[in-house]
C-alpha cells in the first residue's frame, strides 16, 4: 500500500505539531509523567512487598527479618495515594495551560484571516465545532501523551527488575506488556479510524434530518408526510447505531484480549519460574512476588487502547484546526506603511475598481468609480447578489483587489495600514454582532476611550433613550447571550450608536434595515440620515426608500454600474431603476422571512 | 448514588439486556475469587510443598482457563452494556422525533432548530456513558466486593472484618465528596462553559472587533481571561482532589493493613500461607470496582445533566397535539369557515398572539391577511391548518368545529405554501411528489410549468432527478419558493392557504411569481398572508391585524377611504 506511509506521515506531522504546544511547559509535562510512573510503580511496590511479607512470614523467620517488608508495605501504601494526588494536580495544570495556549494561538492565527477567510465559519454551528475541536485536544494530552510515556518507563523498569531474577522472565513480561500496550492500541486505533469516519458522516445526516424536520414541520404535517420523514430518520439512525455497535464490539474485544493477555503472561511467567524453583536457582518465596507484580504491572497499559481509539478523532480535530488556521490572509501583510494625513476635507476615491474572489472566474465588481466626501450621500442599489456587500468588504480592507485603485485622502489603499483605514470608516451592517457583555462594553467596542456622557448621548441620539431607561442597570446591564435582550430594531440602533461614537468621517451602511418591518425601517433610516448629516454616507441597499435624500444613486447589476444619478432623473429615464422602483411599489410590506412559517 | 427516575424508565425500554449484564457481572465476581484461589493454591503447592511443574500443570491450565473466562465475561459485559446504551439512545431519539410531529409547529416558534438537533444528537450521545459505564459498574461494584466478602469470611474473619469496615468508607466518602464536590463541580462546569462561551463570542464577533480595530487587543484579553480561569479552577481542584486522595488512601492503607496483619499472624503460625495469600490477592480486587465507580461518577453526572436538557426540549413541554381520528369532512360549495371569538397564546409566551378574532370566509372567497410581523397573521393560518387549537373560541367549518373533524382529511383539501419550504434529502422529483405521492409525469410537468419552475429544472445537471437539499444542489430562495408553489399546484386542492412569497427586488422574478400565484388562486377558496399590493387589491376581504386583533376589515378601496391604519400602511412608508 503506497499511500499507507503518507497517511502515517500525515498523522505524525499532526502529532508533532500538537506536541509543540507542550514545549513551554515541557518541565511540567515531564514531572507529571514521572509522577504518574511513580504512582503506578508504588502500586506495584505495595503489592510486591505485601507478597514478599506474606511469603517470607510463611517460613516463620524472626520478626526482624520482616521489618523491611512491613515498612515497605506502609511506605508504598501511603506514597501511592500521595503521588496520585500530586500527579492529578500537575496534569490538570498542564491541561489548562495547554488549553489556554491553544485558544490564544488559534485566536492569533485566525485574527488576520477574519473575516474574509472564515466567512463560511461565521454560522454558529461550524464555530461551535471549532471550539469543540479545541476542547477535545485536552484529551490528547491526558490520554495520549502522558500514559504511553509512563507505560514505556514502567515496562522498562519492570523488565529490568524481573529480568534481574532471570532474563527469560523479564523478556516474557516485557513482551506481554508491549503486546497489550502497543498491539492492542494499534488495533483500537484501526477500529477507531475505520468506523470513525462513517460515524461522523452518519451523525451529520442525522442532525441535518432533524434540523429540516423542525424547520419544515408545517409542510410535513400539511402534506401528511410524518411517516416518510420518520422512515428516513430511522434509516440514518440505523447506520449510526450499527457503527456504534461495531465500535462497542471492538472495544469489548480489546478489553477481553487485555485480560486474556494479562493472564497468559502470568501463566507463562509461572511456567518458566516453577522449574527454576525445583532446580533451586530461584528461592520459593519469590514466586509469590513474581506472580503478583506481573499482574500489577498491567495497570500501566490497561487504558492505552481506549486512548488510542479516541486518538483518531483527536487528530481529526487538530487537522481541522490546522487547515483553518494555515490559510494565508486575504490581504497581504504590509512591509512599510504610510500614515494617513488628516485630509480637509476627508476624501475617499474609488477609481475603476474591479474585484473577483481569488481562484474564481466570475467578476463580482467591474469598473466601479465614485468619490465619497463628508456630507455626501451615495446609495448603491441592486438585487441581491449584485456585488454590493462585496464592495464594503473591499473598502474595509477585508479583501484585496487587483484592478483599479482606492485612495484615502490621496494615498493609495495598498500602502496604508488597514487599521488606519478602518479608523476612518464606521459601519452599520445587516446583522451587527452584539457581544455577551454589558451595553457599555458593547458600545465601547467602537471607541474605547469614550466618556460616560458621550455614551449616553450616542444611545439617546440613536433612539434608544426609552430602552435604556427600561434597563435595570442602565449602561451596565448585561445584554444576554448574543444580545438576546435586544429586539431587531434595537440591535440596529445599538450599531448606529457605535458608528456615532466612532467619529469616523465615513459611514458604510450595509443593508442596515434588513430584518426590520417597513415602519421600523422607515424610522431607522430617518434617524440615520439625520444623525450622519455631516458625514459621508455609502448605503448599500435593495430597498428603495427615501431615495430623494441621496446625492447619487448607483445602480448595480451583475457587478456593473448600469445607471447612476439622482432619484428623480433615474425615474424619469424609465430604465432598470424605474422598474425596480415600480416592483417595490407593489410590495405592501417587507416580510421578515425568519418570522414566517 | 446518582440514579435518575427518567433515565431508569428509559433503561426499562431495553430491559432484555439486563439479565445478561447481571449474569455476566455475577460470573465475573465468581471468576475473580476463583482465580485468586487457584493462584494461591498453586503458589502454596510450589513454594511450601515443593511441587514441580508437572504436578501443578492442571492448576496452571485452570488459571489460563479462568483468565479466558474473565476475558469473555468482561468483554461480553462491555458489549452488552454498550449495545443496550445504543438501543436506548435509538428509542429515545425516535420518541423525540415523533414528539416533534405530534407537537406540531407551535412550540418551535423561537427555538433554534440547530440547538434542538444538537440536543437530540449530541445531548443523547452523552447519555451513553451513563448506561454503558456507570450503571454496569454500579452492578459490578455491588457484586464483586460481596463475592469476595463471602469467600474471605470463612477463611479469616479478621480480614473479613477489615474489609467490611473499610468498604462502607469508600461509598461514604464518595457520597460525602459527591455532596461537597457536586456544588464545586457544577460551579466549575459553569465557569468552563462560560469560558467556552466567551471564546465562542469572541470568534463569532471577530468581524465586528476587526471593524472597530479592536481585534488585536482582544488577544490579550483572551489570554488574561483564560489564565484567570486556570488559576481559579486549580484552586478549586486542589481541594477537590484531596477527597480523591482520601479515597485512595482508604484503599491502599486497607490493603497494607490487611497485608501486615495476615503477615504477622502467618509468622506466628496462626494461619496458613494459602489462605493468607488468597486474602492478599483479593484485597486490591475488593477495592478496585468501587474506585472505578468513583472514576465513572463523572460519566453519571454528565448523563444526568444531559437528561435535564433533553427533558426540557420544547416538544415535550406542550401536550400532544396531533391526534388522529374525528369524522371526515369534505369542503364544498356553500360551506363557510368561521372564526368565532378565537383567542390564542403560544405556550412559551405571556402575551396572547390572537385576541377575540371573529370573521367568516366563504367557499370561493379570497381573504388577505395584512399586518406587521408578529401581528398574528401566521397564527391565523396555523389555526386554519389545525396545527394549533384556540385557547378560547372555536374555528368552524360550517357547523363542525375543527377539533371534531379528521385533520388529515381536512388538510388533504388544502394546498399549503409556506415561506420556507421543507426540502428533504432527495431528488427534486421526490420533493415535489411529497404533495401528491401518486402523480403522473403529466401532472408533474404541468405543475412545473404553472410554477415557472421549468427553466430551473432545465438548468439542473440531472433535471428532475437532481438531488437537492443538504447534500444536493443548492437552490436560491426564489427557486425554493417556486418548488413550494409547484407542490401546491400538484395538490390541486379546493382551499389554498399561502404565505405570499416575497422575492428580494428582482423585477423579472416578481412578475413570474405574480402570474403563478394568480393561476394558483383562481377559482379557489384562498387565505393569503399578503405582501403585495395587487394581491390585496384582488382580495374579497382584507383583514388588517395589529397586535393580535383585527383593527380594520373590508375591500381595498373601502379601507383606503377610511384613511386608517391600512391606508397608512399602503401609502405611508414609501419614500
Amino acid at each position: 500500500m503506497p499511500n499507507w506511509f503518507s497517511v502515517i506521515g500525515d498523522k505524525m506531522r499532526t502529532i508533532v505539531r500538537l506536541l509543540s504546544f507542550l514545549k513551554p511547559f515541557a518541565g511540567l509535562v515531564l514531572l507529571s509523567v514521572l509522577l504518574n510512573t511513580a504512582a503506578i510503580l508504588a502500586g506495584i511496590g505495595l503489592l510486591g512487598t505485601s507478597a514478599d511479607l506474606i511469603a517470607r512470614a510463611a517460613l516463620q523467620p524472626s520478626i526482624a527479618e520482616l521489618q523491611v517488608s512491613i515498612v515497605g508495605v506502609r511506605f508504598f501504601g501511603i506514597s501511592r495515594a500521595v503521588l496520585r494526588y500530586l500527579e492529578r494536580l500537575v496534569s490538570h495544570s498542564v491541561n489548562f495551560r495547554l488549553l489556554a495556549r491553544v485558544r490564544v494561538w488559534f485566536y492569533n492565527r485566525v485574527e488576520p484571516l477574519a473575516p474574509a477567510r472564515i466567512e463560511d465559519y461565521q454560522s454558529g454551528d461550524l464555530l461551535q465545532r471549532v471550539i469543540g475541536d479545541i476542547e477535545s485536544l485536552e484529551n490528547f494530552y491526558v490520554r495520549s501523551v502522558a500514559p504511553p510515556l509512563s507505560a514505556v518507563f514502567i515496562t522498562t523498569a519492570m523488565g529490568w527488575i524481573v529480568g534481574s531474577v532471570d532474563w527469560r522472565l523479564g523478556l516474557v513480561l516485557v513482551c506481554g506488556l508491549l503486546f497489550s500496550g502497543a498491539v492492542l492500541s494499534l488495533l483500537a486505533l484501526r477500529i477507531g479510524e475505520k468506523v470513525g469516519k462513517v460515524f461522523v458522516a452518519a451523525k451529520a445526516h442525522l442532525s441535518a434530518e432533524i434540523v429540516s424536520a423542525v424547520q419544515g414541520i408545517s409542510d410535513i404535517i400539511a402534506y401528511s408526510q410524518q411517516e416518510s420523514v420518520l422512515e428516513n430518520f430511522k434509516a440514518h439512525q440505523r447506520t449510526t447505531s450499527h457503527v456504534q455497535r461495531t465500535l462497542v464490539a471492538g472495544s469489548g474485544l480489546i478489553n477481553g484480549l487485555m485480560i486474556l493477555l494479562t493472564n497468559l503472561t502470568l501463566v507463562l511467567v509461572l511456567w518458566l519460574a516453577i522449574p527454576m524453583i525445583s532446580t533451586g536457582s530461584l528461592e520459593g518465596y519469590r514466586l509469590a512476588v513474581l506472580a503478583i507484580i506481573t499482574l500489577a504491572s498491567f495497570e500501566a497499559v490497561n487504558n492505552l487502547p481506549s486512548a488510542a481509539q479516541s486518538l483518531h478523532s483527536n487528530l481529526e480535530s487538530a487537522k481541522r484546526l490546522f487547515e483553518l488556521s494555515d490559510q494565508p490572509p486575504a490581504v497581504k501583510e504590509l512591509t512599510s506603511t504610510v500614515s494617513v494625513l488628516a485630509g480637509s476635507p476627508e476624501i475617499l476615491e474609488i477609481n475603476r475598481l474591479s474585484f473577483r474572489y481569488p481562484a474564481r472566474a466570475d467578476t463580482i465588481l467591474e469598473n466601479i468609480s465614485f468619490t465619497l466626501l463628508p456630507e455626501k450621500k451615495i446609495a448603491l442599489v441592486g438585487e441581491s447578489g449584485a456585488g454590493k456587500s462585496t464592495l464594503i468588504s473591499v473598502l474595509l480592507r477585508y479583501w484585496d483587489y487587483e484592478e483599479g485603485e482606492v485612495r484615502l485622502n490621496g494615498i493609495d489603499y495598498k500602502r496604508l495600514d488597514p487599521q488606519e483605514i478602518r479608523r476612518r470608516l464606521g459601519v452599520v451592517s445587516a446583522s451587527p454582532y452584539i457581544f455577551s457583555a454589558t451595553v457599555r462594553q458593547n458600545l465601547k467596542i467602537a471607541n474605547p476611550i469614550a466618556e460616560e456622557d458621550e455614551l449616553l448621548n450616542a444611545v439617546r441620539l440613536a433612539g434608544l433613550a426609552e430602552w435604556l431607561d427600561s434597563l435595570p442597570d442602565g449602561l451596565d446591564t448585561w445584554v444576554g447571550e448574543h444580545g438576546q435582550l435586544l429586539s431587531g430594531g434595537e440591535r440596529q440602533r445599538l450599531a448606529v450608536a457605535r458608528a456615532l461614537l466612532s467619529k469616523a468621517p465615513f459611514i458604510l451602511l450595509d443593508e442596515p434595515t434588513s430584518g426590520l418591518d417597513s415602519l421600523k425601517e422607515m424610522e431607522l433610516m430617518n434617524t440615520i440620515f439625520d444623525l450622519f448629516d455631516q458625514r459621508g454616507l455609502l448605503w448599500v441597499t435593495h430597498r428603495l426608500i427615501q431615495m430623494d435624500r441621496l446625492d447619487e444613486i448607483i445602480v448595480l447589476r451583475a457587478g456593473r454600474v448600469i445607471e447612476r444619478g439622482k432619484h428623480n432623473r433615474l425615474l424619469a429615464a424609465g430604465g432598470y431603476y424605474a422598474k425596480l422602483w415600480q416592483a417595490q411599489q407593489r410590495l405592501l410590506w417587507e416580510a421578515r422571512p425568519d418570522l414566517l412559517v | 448514588m446518582i440514579l435518575d427516575k427518567r433515565l431508569l424508565r428509559l433503561l426499562m425500554s431495553e430491559r432484555g439486556y439486563l439479565p445478561g449484564i447481571g449474569a455476566l457481572s455475577l460470573v465475573s465476581a465468581v471468576f475473580v475469587v476463583g482465580q485468586a484461589r487457584l493462584l494461591s493454591s498453586l503458589l502454596d503447592a510450589v513454594f511450601l510443598e515443593g511441587a514441580d511443574l508437572a504436578r501443578v500443570l492442571p492448576l496452571l491450565s485452570g488459571l489460563l482457563l479462568i483468565g479466558l473466562g474473565r476475558a469473555l465475561a468482561s468483554g461480553g459485559m462491555e458489549i452488552l452494556a454498550g449495545w443496550m446504551a445504543v438501543g436506548i439512545k435509538e428509542k429515545l431519539r425516535l420518541w423525540l422525533v415523533k414528539g416533534i410531529f405530534s407537537a406540531g409547529p407551535a412550540p418551535f416558534q423561537r427555538e433554534n432548530s440547530g440547538e434542538i438537533s444538537n440536543t437530540i444528537t449530541n445531548g443523547i450521545e452523552s447519555l451513553d456513558a451513563y448506561y454503558s459505564q456507570y450503571l454496569p459498574q454500579l452492578a459490578v461494584a455491588a457484586l464483586i466486593p460481596l463475592a469476595i466478602l463471602i469467600s474471605v469470611f470463612p477463611l479469616d474473619w479478621l480480614s473479613g472484618v477489615v474489609f467490611l469496615l473499610t468498604a462502607p468508607l469508600i461509598p461514604f466518602f464518595m457520597v460525602l465528596i459527591g455532596k461537597g464536590s457536586e456544588a464545586v463541580t457544577r460551579r466549575q462546569w459553569q465557569s468552563l462553559s462560560r469560558m467556552s462561551a466567551f471564546f465562542l463570542d469572541t470568534l463569532q464577533g471577530l468581524r465586528e472587533l476587526k471593524q472597530w480595530n479592536r481585534s488585536l487587543d482582544h488577544a490579550e484579553r483572551l489570554a488574561r481571561v483564560t489564565d484567570e480561569y486556570r488559576s481559579t479552577t486549580m484552586n478549586v481542584l486542589r481541594i477537590t482532589f484531596i477527597s480523591a486522595l482520601v479515597l485512595e488512601l482508604v484503599a491502599t492503607i486497607s490493603t497494607a493493613v490487611v497485608a501486615v496483619q495476615i503477615g504477622l499472624r502467618l509468622l506466628y503460625g496462626m494461619m496458613n500461607f494459602e489462605q493468607a495469600f488468597l486474602i492478599l490477592l483479593l484485597a486490591p480486587e475488593f477495592y478496585q470496582p468501587m474506585r472505578l465507580l468513583g472514576q465513572r461518577f463523572h460519566a453519571g453526572m454528565s448523563g444526568i445533566t444531559a437528561a435535564g436538557r433533553i427533558f426540557k426540549l420544547p416538544m415535550l413541554q406542550s401536550e400532544e397535539h396531533e391526534k388522529r381520528g374525528g369524522s371526515p369532512l369534505l369542503f364544498k360549495a356553500g360551506d363557510v369557515i368561521r372564526f368565532e371569538n378565537v383567542t390564542f397564546r403560544y405556550p412559551d409566551r405571556e402575551e396572547q398572539a390572537l385576541k377575540g378574532i371573529d370573521f367568516e370566509w366563504k367557499f370561493g372567497e379570497t381573504v388577505a391577511l395584512v399586518g406587521s410581523s408578529g401581528s398574528g397573521k401566521t397564527t391565523i393560518a396555523r389555526l386554519v391548518m389545525g396545527f394549533i387549537q384556540p385557547n378560547e373560541g372555536v374555528v368552524r367549518i360550517s357547523q363542525h368545529s375543527l377539533t371534531e373533524i379528521d385533520l388529515e382529511v381536512w388538510r388533504s383539501q388544502i394546498a399549503w405554501v409556506g415561506q420556507r419550504p421543507y426540502i428533504m434529502n432527495a431528488s427534486l422529483l421526490e420533493n415535489l411528489r411529497l404533495a401528491k405521492p401518486q402523480c403522473s409525469s403529466g401532472e408533474i410537468q404541468q405543475a412545473l410549468r404553472l410554477a415557472n419552475l421549468e427553466e430551473v429544472v432545465a438548468r439542473l445537471p440531472q433535471g428532475l432527478e437532481t438531488p437537492i437539499g443538504e447534500a444536493g444542489a443548492k437552490l436560491s430562495s426564489g427557486e425554493l419558493q417556486r418548488v413550494s408553489l409547484a407542490r401546491a399546484f400538484l395538490r390541486d386542492a379546493p382551499i389554498v392557504v399561502l404565505d405570499e412569497p416575497t422575492a428580494h427586488l428582482d423585477a423579472g422574478l416578481e412578475e413570474m411569481l405574480e402570474s403563478s400565484l394568480e393561476r394558483l388562486c383562481r377559482n379557489k377558496t384562498v387565505m393569503i398572508i399578503a405582501h403585495r399590493l395587487p394581491t390585496v387589491m384582488r382580495a374579497d376581504q382584507i383583514l388588517v391585524l395589529r397586535n393580535g386583533q383585527i383593527v380594520e376589515r373590508g375591500r381595498h378601496w373601502e379601507l383606503l377611504n377610511k384613511q386608517g391604519f391600512y391606508a397608512q400602511l399602503v401609502l405611508g412608508y414609501r419614500g
